[in-house]
């Protein structure tokens, strides 16, 4: 099945017109045919935005009690039972009651983009996960509910809901965005011209980003990617060492300014076994904490496979662990390492050693 | 030839976790010999405590700075004293919850816990306490000789290789 379609509407602040933005689109696409469902909608007490939510098919929220309170979030599984062509989910950034699917509504969101549905979610620059201090710094509030950055990355459409802070600010003195009591208390803290003006211009510096990154690649040829930036890709296996090798390709990151993807490359069939299903989430959890991409492929030849996924990712770097190959296969099928180097023609190759056996040999 | 030591397929761990700039030298020595009369994998566990505006799988790059060399120091120590290594690093409110997490998510047979001297490292009496009431395994919290010198007792993280 085909992965859904990911189009994302972003705003300085709530109240430039993303939710609107979103059902308008979504109306559009009812028009043109399409199957369209609101898989959750954040009306905001906003009588324009309810207005226009009416009459699009709206799939039934998940009830769901905690601390005496009752919320309400988006049912995934109903929304991928109904199987729509596009569903509308509001505020991506959104973090679910707990005992739901998942943590983050974005993770319900790729969810949807895997049952093959396409999607239009919306949401604040400030939750951007890279720019919470920034944010903090600007406004003085520090966002608690962030999204990590590769969200834009993947999505296929980031495009900017904009508004002047002078037109949000009338926006809310009218009582579009807030009641009018909120409304004066948001003016006077969070939607202060200046805030909102530094906000607009973090927004335009992200989309106008995403733009010069989506262009660039379409722009070159495969090889000269390399040239753009640095991209490390860190082999590791559900062993140990591999925690060394992705702390190390870290290291290196920070001096190179590069992104580091991690691969493990799964053989043909193979069930990780108790001990490598430990390994490879405490590998996960490294990766995470680390901003690392985590990459599970299975492939029955390792070296094909990374050939293949650091052509699709742009590498630059392959960091990988000394293998643990037995003399008589480095003699008879070839050392993985020179079969590397042979068939990775400019990719630059670090291996990682193996304190344990350093220290072995002292 | 040499051969590499092998980490035993379900063998004896002894998670020696620790948070903030240091680990003092004489707790490690002290998981070090444990986890030598066990034949034990020794799990240096660098424990991140998040603020509550970001979520738990955020990436903390000031923490992380300051625990990926930590980490490597650790896990050179043990090296060097010939045993097989297991290095973690685990996210959590507080350390405790860290903890808690890290339990949840893998088996450990022994815990060594620095206790604090003098100074702001290692875990609180408070912490300590929490740990002995729900820590899954016999643990041995180490209270350091106070009457050695700072600088003898502590590893930092400019000690990394």
């Amino acid at each position: 099945m085909d992965r859904g379609h990911l189009r994302i509407l972003v705003g300085m602040a709530a109240g430039v017109g993303k939710t609107y933005r979103m059902l308008q689109e979504g109306r559009q696409a009812r028009e043109q045919g399409r199957d369209v469902v609101i898989g959750y909608l954040e009306p905001h007490d906003r009588p324009e935005t309810a207005a226009l939510a009416n009459g699009l098919e709206v799939v039934p929220r998940l009830r769901t009690a905690h601390s005496g309170l009752e919320l309400e979030e988006m049912d995934v599984p109903a929304v991928i039972a109904r199987a729509p062509q596009l569903a509308l989910v509001d505020e991506l950034a959104h973090t679910n009651a707990s005992g739901m699917r998942h943590e983050k509504r974005y993770q319900d969101i790729e969810d949807l983009l895997a049952a093959g549905m396409d999607v239009i979610s919306t949401v604040n620059v400030q939750h951007l996960e890279s720019l919470n201090d920034a944010i903090f710094e600007l406004t003085g509030v520090r966002v608690r509910e962030t999204f990590p950055d590769r969200l834009l990355d993947e999505a296929d459409e980031v495009v900017l809901v904009d508004l002047s802070p002078e037109e949000l600010q009338q926006r809310l003195r009218a009582g579009k965005v807030y009641p009018r009591e909120r409304a004066n208390v948001a003016l006077q803290n969070f939607f202060q011209k200046e805030n909102l003006a530094a906000l607009r211009e973090l927004v335009l510096r992200e989309v106008a980003e995403d733009v010069e990154a989506r262009r660039q690649p379409a722009a070159l040829e495969p090889l000269s990617k390399q040239a753009v930036g640095e991209r490390i890709l860190a082999l590791i296996e559900p062993q140990p060492k591999s925690q060394r090798i992705l702390r190390r390709a870290w290291r290196s990151a920070q001096r190179l300014n590069a992104e580091i993807d991690a691969l493990w490359v799964r053989s043909n069939g193979h069930e990780p076994s108790e001990e490598e299903a430990t390994q490879l989430a405490a590998l996960r959890r490294l990766a995470s904490i680390l901003g690392i991409h985590f990459l599970e492929e299975e492939g029955g030849d390792l070296v094909s496979t990374v050939r293949r996924v650091a052509g699709e990712r742009g590498s630059t770097y392959i960091f990988v662990g000394t293998p643990d190959e037995s003399r008589r296969r480095e003699i008879f099928g070839g050392s993985l390492l020179s079969r590397m180097v042979r068939e990775l023609p400019g990719l630059d190759i670090r291996v990682i050693a193996d304190r344990a056996k350093r220290e072995e040999q002292r | 030839m040499f051969r590499r030591k092998p980490i035993p397929q379900g063998g004896r761990r002894v998670l020696v976790p620790f948070t903030g700039g240091e680990l003092d030298p004489i707790v490690l020595d002290a998981a070090i010999r444990i986890a030598r009369a066990e034949e034990a994998t020794v799990v240096p566990a660098y424990l991140i405590v998040t603020p509550l505006e970001f979520s738990l799988d955020a990436p903390m790059q000031h923490q992380v700075a300051v625990a990926m060399p930590l980490l490597e120091a650790v896990e050179h120590a043990a090296l060097r004293a010939g045993l097989p290594v297991d290095a973690r690093v685990e996210t959590g409110r507080t350390p405790t919850h860290a903890l808690q997490r890290l339990w949840k998510a893998e088996r450990f047979d022994r815990i060594v816990v620095p206790a604090p001297v003098g100074r702001n490292h290692g875990f609180t009496p408070k912490e300590l306490q929490w740990i002995l009431v729900h820590a899954p395994s016999e643990t041995v919290i180490l209270r350091p000789d106070p009457t050695l010198s700072e600088g003898l007792r502590l590893v930092r993280t400019s000690d990394a290789a």
